[in-house]
């Protein structure tokens, strides 16, 4: 087994197989590690809710992360993105802890896999437009034709901007993926490296194992907040139209 | 760099999969749509209830100590101000009461002395009164003395004169012009002898 890189991205059936209208939601080890991030966010940061002045180690981690993420949505999208502050923070927590227990050893990452990236961000662009056509009605479309644009050059640009409009869910959602399984995969390569050149070569890719390890865990946050802030961005378009 | 990370990837999974000797399935496990509606799922359900729980009882908890810890701070902070300012009020009295206090003692110690060097002056003066009234009247003494000194010597010195005239010559002279005689050399001598 050791010797597939990819074989770390195997989903398999834990448990018995669950079937409603015959379609399969059996419980994966990707559905384990999406369970465990997500009681691990909620017992972390509950426990950050002591009401307390002088808060303790937990409870400024709650906080931190907090007001982090608060300034990074009133720094992109404006004062007009405070409902959507809970989302984009329980967004961001989800793909940080998800990708920061895909480095366990022999644990899954579930946002290595393009459709759990590719359901987020596509629930993001949809949510992104409904939001926009809301708050603007038609003039939302006035997002596709920039200002300023000579009349000549106009059609291409609007064409190139719905282009780029549309590919937002699928550039969102592939950038995660793609960290995350390059990542993985490089670091299983060169843990495979380790195991066959043995005691007496071996100690080069281990170090590149560890070096690529560290590395890894900043990609992981990196794209955590990448994720979130793009959503940020996006949510800035439909709510304040000044394209 | 994305892309050469996933060249690089692609290269050596490719390598891999060759080498390999339990070479099983080939390829992503990501394209293989056979758990995708399952991830869907579960994602769908635990992001969910992640996002309610959070929004609606941990968010709100976290927020409202972040507000009542910043108007705390503000309160203290102005409270301390509060206080700031009362000790320096305090401390404005304090040294006027200590200002003021200097001034006093300054004023009572220079009355006092005034009045000392009143007292020593006027002392000195009735002191210097008197001796110059002392003086006054050693000098007056001291005249009277010698006037009558002279004449008492001018008496013994016609008397004596006399005398001898008498013991010499055995006849009384006329005392006036004996004594006219002696006024005059007694006061050559006396002028010689006070130097005139």
């Amino acid at each position: 087994m050791a010797a597939n890189p990819m074989y770390q991205f195997n989903v398999y059936r834990i448990g018995p197989e669950i079937k409603i209208n015959n379609i399969d939601i059996s419980f994966t080890n990707a559905s384990l590690f999406m369970v465990i991030s997500s009681l691990a966010i909620l017992i972390i940061f509950n426990l950050g809710t002591k009401r307390s002045i002088i808060p303790n180690k937990i409870q400024l981690l709650a906080e931190l992360s907090y007001s982090f993420i608060s300034k990074m949505i009133s720094d992109t999208a404006g004062s007009k993105a405070k409902p959507y502050f809970s989302f984009i923070f329980s967004l961001f927590m989800f793909v940080l802890f998800c990708n920061m227990f895909g480095m366990i050893p022999y644990s899954f990452t579930v946002t290595s896999h393009i459709i759990v990236t590719f359901v987020l961000a596509a629930f993001i662009f949809v949510g992104v437009t409904i939001i926009g056509f809301i708050k603007h009605g038609l003039g939302y479309l006035k997002l596709f034709v920039p200002s300023g644009v000579p009349m000549v050059l106009l059609p291409l640009i609007v064409v190139i901007e719905i282009i780029s409009y549309l590919s937002r869910p699928i550039s969102l959602s592939v950038r995660l993926f793609a960290n995350m399984m390059a990542g993985h995969t490089m670091m299983k390569v060169f843990g495979g490296f380790v195991v066959s050149l043995g005691i007496v070569g071996g100690w080069l890719p281990l170090g590149f194992s560890v070096a690529l390890t560290g590395l890894e865990i900043l990609v992981a946050f990196l794209q955590a907040y990448v994720f979130a802030i793009l959503t940020c961005i996006y949510l800035n378009d439909a709510l304040n139209l000044h394209h | 760099m994305l892309k050469k990370i996933i060249f690089q990837f692609l290269a050596l999974s490719l390598i891999f999969t060759y080498s390999a000797q339990s070479a099983e399935s080939g390829g992503m496990p990501q394209l293989n749509p056979e758990f995708w509606i399952s991830q869907i799922f579960w994602l769908v359900l635990t992001f969910g209830l992640l996002f309610i729980i959070l929004s609606k009882f941990i968010l709100p908890k976290i927020s409202n100590n972040l507000e009542t810890r910043k108007s705390q701070i503000l309160e203290n902070i102005e409270t301390a101000d509060k206080q700031r300012q009362e000790t320096e009020k305090k401390v404005k009295e304090f040294d006027k009461i200590i200002n003021d206090t200097k001034v006093e003692a300054k004023n009572i110690f220079n009355s006092e002395r005034q009045k000392v060097l009143d007292d020593i002056n006027n002392k000195r003066l009735s002191l210097e009164k008197d001796i110059e009234k002392e003086i006054i009247k050693a000098e007056e003494e001291i005249d009277q003395l010698k006037k009558t000194s002279q004449e008492k010597v001018t008496k013994i010195a016609i008397e004596t004169s006399s005398d001898l005239v008498k013991q010499l010559i055995g006849e009384d002279i006329n005392k006036s012009s004996l004594s006219a005689i002696v006024e005059d050399l007694s006061k050559k001598e006396m002028e010689k002898h006070n130097g005139i």
